[in-house]
């Protein structure tokens, strides 16, 4: 059969989907693509400035080789800093989250007031940036990695809460009665029955939420609450570009390297 | 076996919760550590206590100014708010674009190794510094305003989408991958009667999840100055003007739970 013969004898051409669908997936797309051009429209940026930072971008660069390795102390002193805040921000926070996402989770919250109760702090904690916690603990503490500290441990408990919560609501039911069973207090039912089926999600998440909170950690500074930040941002405004990217280094080995040992801790846990 | 020696064997073979690290040396030697740590890591940081001390009182006169919070200037707000979501759907939708042509190249199985590995770098440096450093450098390059804030969000999504693109197109079975290529089809071919059909739900379920991401950040990207929302939190913290900030923090609030529902409902319905 040649292929014209075949078109007249089965003039049905095979499709995935049917115009309907096409039609209403072509109507998102253009839909989407028309809410993009409309915000571009309304935010009427300055696109001339564009023009020249590709140029503005290489000066930079150029200014920021060969670094100056001469302050190299100095960074990795505000580097530990920044591990210190990342890290007790990240214990902190466990203590915290901890008892909020039994709050939260379905199965062991008191009634729905409670369960209101705890979702609404998880989702006030997570919908906060951490640089925006910082802001607020700096007015409160002052400038200096304290803010800091409790910045990162008030970001995390909605991360680490609610991915706990989510573990409390999916364990076996069976060891809970098990243990309510043989005449258990509710906080021995916790303890023997909850805690042993949850705490490897409570040790991975916290060890993944520590990594993130380094990366967090090196901004921190911007608004005043320690760390790496402080002196970016102090070398950024004295334009010393050539230190600048000593301590662009210094980040990028650090948040490399804790994403690796979190990885890996996670893989051996897990 | 007489019973003394009964309740013996028993207390040997007492039931203990299972332990994470069963060695009790390493697992006391671990928390001592932790300890240690702490006391070692707080001693070491430079903090100034009596300034610490007088943070208590201080937090609660800040959250009694704070209340009630003040909508009185609404109008900026829902302006700026206002910003800072069309800064979030602009950035959404050029990353979603450009990220395509990075993840391919990203993708063991489609690209060569050279382009491979300075795809794959590319995503590491993007991905590795905050999104404010990234912003901050933009303000340096085209000066203060949404124009910074809109160009971090793209780079920040182009390589978030890049990398679940990319991790995607390297999970995806071989077998239609190979049965594609038999046929002598072209690399665009396969684009479009392989890959696309496969990996099109999973990125178009990423890049709205990333809309929702970029909608938290472009709420603080203005902090460093790159327009929107942030900046006047930034500038109304500076002043003081505590019940202004409590209403600006609960508008964000709000936007990203809105932000977050319709994300999860767009996701739900790709599925």
């Amino acid at each position: 059969m040649s292929p014209a013969e075949h078109a007249l004898k089965y003039p049905e051409i095979w499709r995935r989907f049917t115009p309907r669908q096409t039609l209403t997936r072509y109507a998102w797309y253009v839909g989407a693509v028309f809410i993009a051009a409309w915000s571009l429209h309304n935010l009427d940026l300055p696109w001339e400035y564009l023009s020249d930072a590709m140029e503005q971008a290489m000066d930079l660069f150029t200014r920021m080789v060969p670094p100056d390795w001469n302050v190299l102390d100095e960074v990795l002193h505000a580097l530990i800093e920044t591990i210190h805040i990342a890290t007790l921000g990240t214990i902190i926070s466990v203590f915290i989250a901890f008892p909020i996402a039994f709050l939260a989770a379905r199965n062991t919250t008191f009634n729905s007031l409670t369960w209101a109760i705890g979702r609404f702090i998880l989702v006030a904690s997570r919908s906060v940036n951490t640089v925006v916690w910082g802001l607020l603990f700096v007015a409160i503490f002052g400038p200096g990695p304290i803010a800091g500290i409790w910045a990162i441990a008030f970001r995390s408990v909605g991360f680490m809460g609610k991915l706990v919560a989510e573990a409390i609501e999916e364990i076996d039911e069976g060891a809970v009665e098990a243990i309510e069973a043989t005449g258990a207090s509710r906080l021995q039912v916790l303890w023997y029955g909850i805690l042993p089926q949850v705490l490897p999600v409570i040790y991975g998440t916290t060890v993944y939420r520590w990594d993130i909170n380094i990366r967090e950690s090196t901004v921190l500074g911007f608004v005043g609450a320690g760390g790496i930040g402080i002196l970016l941002y102090s070398t950024m405004n004295l334009f010393r570009w050539e230190q600048v990217s000593v301590l662009l280094v210094a980040i990028f080995a650090v948040v490399v390297i804790s994403e690796f040992v979190s990885a890996a801790v996670r893989q051996r846990i897990t | 076996m007489t019973a003394p020696a009964q309740s013996a064997a028993a207390e040997k073979l007492e039931w203990h919760t299972i332990k994470l690290i069963e060695n009790p040396v390493y697992r006391y030697g671990l928390v001592t550590l932790a300890v240690a740590y702490v006391f070692w890591s707080v001693g070491s940081l430079d903090i100034d206590w009596p300034r610490v001390a007088h943070g208590l009182p201080r937090a609660g006169d800040m959250f009694a100014r704070m209340f009630p919070p003040d909508f009185s200037r609404w109008e900026l707000l829902s302006r700026e708010l206002l910003v800072s979501v069309q800064m979030a759907l602009a950035a959404s939708l050029f990353g979603m674009v450009l990220a395509v042509p990075l993840g391919l190249c990203a993708a063991s199985n489609l690209a060569p190794r050279p382009v491979y590995l300075v795809a794959r770098f590319i995503i590491v440096l993007t991905r590795t510094f905050h999104e404010i450093i990234w912003a901050i450098f933009f303000v340096k390059i085209v000066g203060f305003g949404p124009l910074a804030g809109v160009l971090t969000l793209i780079v920040v999504s182009i390589s978030f989408i890049s990398k679940m693109l990319a991790e995607d197109i390297e999970n995806l079975p071989p077998g239609q991958l190979e049965a594609v290529r038999a046929t002598g089809a072209s690399f665009p071919k396969l684009l479009i009667y392989c890959i696309s059909p496969q990996a099109l739900p999973r990125y178009l379920g990423v890049s709205i999840y990333r809309l929702d991401a970029n909608i938290r950040h472009s709420t603080v990207v203005g902090i460093v100055g790159g327009g929107g929302i942030g900046q006047v939190l930034a500038a109304s913290f500076k002043r003081y003007d505590y019940d202004f900030s409590l209403a600006i923090l609960l508008s964000i609030v709000a936007l990203v739970f809105i932000g977050e529902i319709f994300s999860n409902w767009v996701r739900s319905r790709l599925r």
